[in-house]
């Protein structure tokens, strides 16, 4: 089996044995959904001018947010990683005949699929028979579907490589906490995850598409809904690719700058 | 046969940060940190050749770790050039490292919360291992280990003695020329000490393992090492024979006496008198100046002696004497 293969596969079978955490993540995510769909609707009820998007469309997205919650969000992290930068394990990490880079990104890229196995289907079970205005929707077409699912892994693929750059940081900056905490709050509301980017003024969506981080969470969670049309998703795939080689080109050049300069700490 | 190893002129410098203590200093160092250049390696030369078992010593902080870290791709050295099998360890580490084997031990290699097998077969995929050659080293290493039990236990239930046997299997899988042990036995009680000792010894010998091993344990490197190596503040001070060592210092001799009740001190002329009661005595003498028989006759002339004890000077007080004389 190939390395990269057999590290995901051993990191996978590894979050798969966390089922405690696993329920109390469901919870936690059913309870966050209700909040936050409550608060939306509170809104939509009192507001005059017409919204940029439906409650029902928002209503959506919030669950497909809370379903899908470790491929999108930045903080969900790998503290072994962490630990093998400031602990001075990264020395065992040299000493193996595979690039670093790719070890490390299939193993969080397993980390973040195993949670999410354990954690989306009771979850999806739940959402779509829940009473109005509550229940999850479903896509438009077939077509908005596969589309969704092209580019949430897209969208999957692009979070993991700038959670590398997070990891790459730590080579500097020795601090986990610090250089999770700036990038993650910054991350997570400029992708849209703590309210959809349509709904932003003007000025602040103009920002965020010039960022890689909606195309993780807005991008594939629009299309799921329809509310961004089926020959515009395409693009938006093809501009997901781009950045995916952006942002691993520029993780592969750091890591290597670091591992030139790297001390193992701790003797 | 050929060197395997040849380092020359290697050297290794970190940048450490530094301040004194207290808040004033605390608050300075906001503004202007002070760093100070520590040469953990100066120009450290040596050879090693194919089939040797070579132990690396040095106090703590010497440096040991720094050159089995350098000599396994894992710290690009400041200078110098090192030739490992025909590669570069930091230029080719990749193709380089899949054919040596490492354990550094005070850290793990081993997945903390799944099987010591399951870490096994990702070290097989990670180093292509094939499944034949997997199959068999793995039977070879489990007896001669005795891994047999705890395959299947996870690595965070496994003592320290069980891990390190696990550590050291997991290095050896893809059948490595070289071996590199940091501190394999460091933590370890007596019958595990033995049982890695003589594993490493049968490696060697049946395979033509190449070992370099470092440690504080000088009997490790008794039993094992037939070269020494040893480096102090970064630079190399001696390299030779366990037994050269010894014969340079080996001509001191303690002798231990117990005798009847006698109160008054003998002197004998040629040894040093170290301490004196009326029940026993012990002195240390130089065999090069006065013979061991006479020193006895002196002291049953004077005293009624009931046992005596001769001790050469142990290994240990060898290796204090040799920071000393190094000022180390």
């Amino acid at each position: 089996m190939n390395a990269y293969v057999s590290i995901w596969r051993l990191r996978f079978i590894n979050g798969m044995q966390y089922r405690a955490a696993a329920a109390a993540g469901i919870a936690t995510q059913l309870f966050f959904g209700f909040i936050f769909i409550m608060i939306f609707a509170a809104f939509y009820r009192f507001s005059d001018s017409a919204a940029p998007m439906s409650l029902h469309e928002v209503v959506t997205y919030v669950w497909l947010q809370q379903i899908f919650l470790s491929f999108i969000m930045l903080w969900f992290r790998d503290n072994e990683i962490f630990a093998l930068i400031t602990g001075g394990g990264i020395a065992y990490e040299l000493c193996r005949p595979a690039e670093l880079y790719p070890f490390w990104y299939s193993k969080l890229l397993a980390q973040r699929v195993s949670s999410a196995v354990l954690r989306c289907f009771p979850i999806l079970a739940v959402v779509f028979v829940l009473p109005e205005p509550y229940r999850m929707g479903i896509p438009p077409s077939f077509g908005a579907l596969l589309l969704f699912i092209a580019s949430l892994l897209l969208g999957l693929l692009v979070i993991v490589a700038i959670s590398m750059l997070i990891y790459i940081s730590v080579f500097w900056t020795m601090s986990p906490t610090g250089s999770l905490l700036m990038v993650s709050v910054a991350g997570e509301f400029l992708a849209g995850a703590v309210v959809p980017v349509p709904l932003m003024p003007e000025w602040m969506q103009r920002i965020t598409y010039a960022l890689p981080f909606r195309w993780t969470t807005d991008f594939p969670f629009r299309v799921y809904s329809g509310h961004i049309p089926q020959h515009e998703a395409l693009w938006g795939i093809l501009i997901q690719l781009l950045w995916l080689a952006a942002l691993i080109v520029i993780g592969r050049l750091l890591m290597k700058r670091a591992l030139r300069n790297v001390v193992v700490q701790g003797g | 046969m050929g060197n395997i190893i040849r380092l020359n002129g290697i050297s290794k410098s970190f940048k450490v940060a530094q301040r004194t203590a207290g808040l004033k200093q605390a608050v300075k160092a906001l503004f202007v940190r002070e760093h100070k250049i520590v040469e953990a390696l100066k120009d450290i030369s040596f050879d090693i050749e194919e089939g040797e078992i070579v132990g690396y010593i040095g106090p703590n902080g010497a440096g040991k770790s720094t050159t089995i870290k350098v000599m396994s791709g894992v710290l690009v050295p400041d200078e110098g050039t090192c030739s490992i099998m025909g590669f570069t360890p930091w230029k080719e580490r990749t193709g380089y490292v899949g054919r040596i084997g490492v354990v550094f031990g005070q850290r793990s290699q081993l997945w903390w919360d799944v099987p010591v097998i399951d870490s096994f077969e990702l070290l097989r995929d990670i180093y292509r291992i094939p499944p034949a050659e997997y199959r068999a080293n793995l039977s070879l290493l489990t007896e001669m280990l005795a891994l047999e039990d705890i395959l299947g236990t996870p690595v965070r239930q496994l003592s320290l003695g069980q891990r390190m046997r696990c550590e050291i299997a997991a290095s050896l899988l893809h059948s490595p020329k070289l071996l590199f042990l940091d501190e394999p036995t460091i933590g370890l009680d007596a019958v595990s000490k033995l049982a890695v000792r003589k594993f490493i010894k049968d490696i060697n010998r049946e395979r033509g393992v190449t070992v370099i091993l470092t440690t504080h344990d000088m009997s490790d490197i008794e039993a094992l090492a037939d070269r020494i190596l040893m480096i102090g503040k970064g630079t190399l001070l001696y390299d030779g024979s366990l037994h050269d060592l010894k014969g340079r210092f080996g001509a001191q001799r303690t002798v231990t006496a117990d005798f009847r009740e006698t109160r008054d001190p003998v002197e004998i002329s040629g040894a040093t008198l170290l301490q004196w009661s009326p029940l026993r005595a012990v002195y240390s003498f130089d065999m090069e100046q006065i013979v061991l028989a006479d020193v006895i006759s002196r002291l049953s002339a004077s005293v009624e002696l009931v046992d005596v004890t001769v001790e050469a000077k142990g290994i240990d007080e060898i290796i204090v004497q040799l920071y000393e004389e190094h000022g180390i």
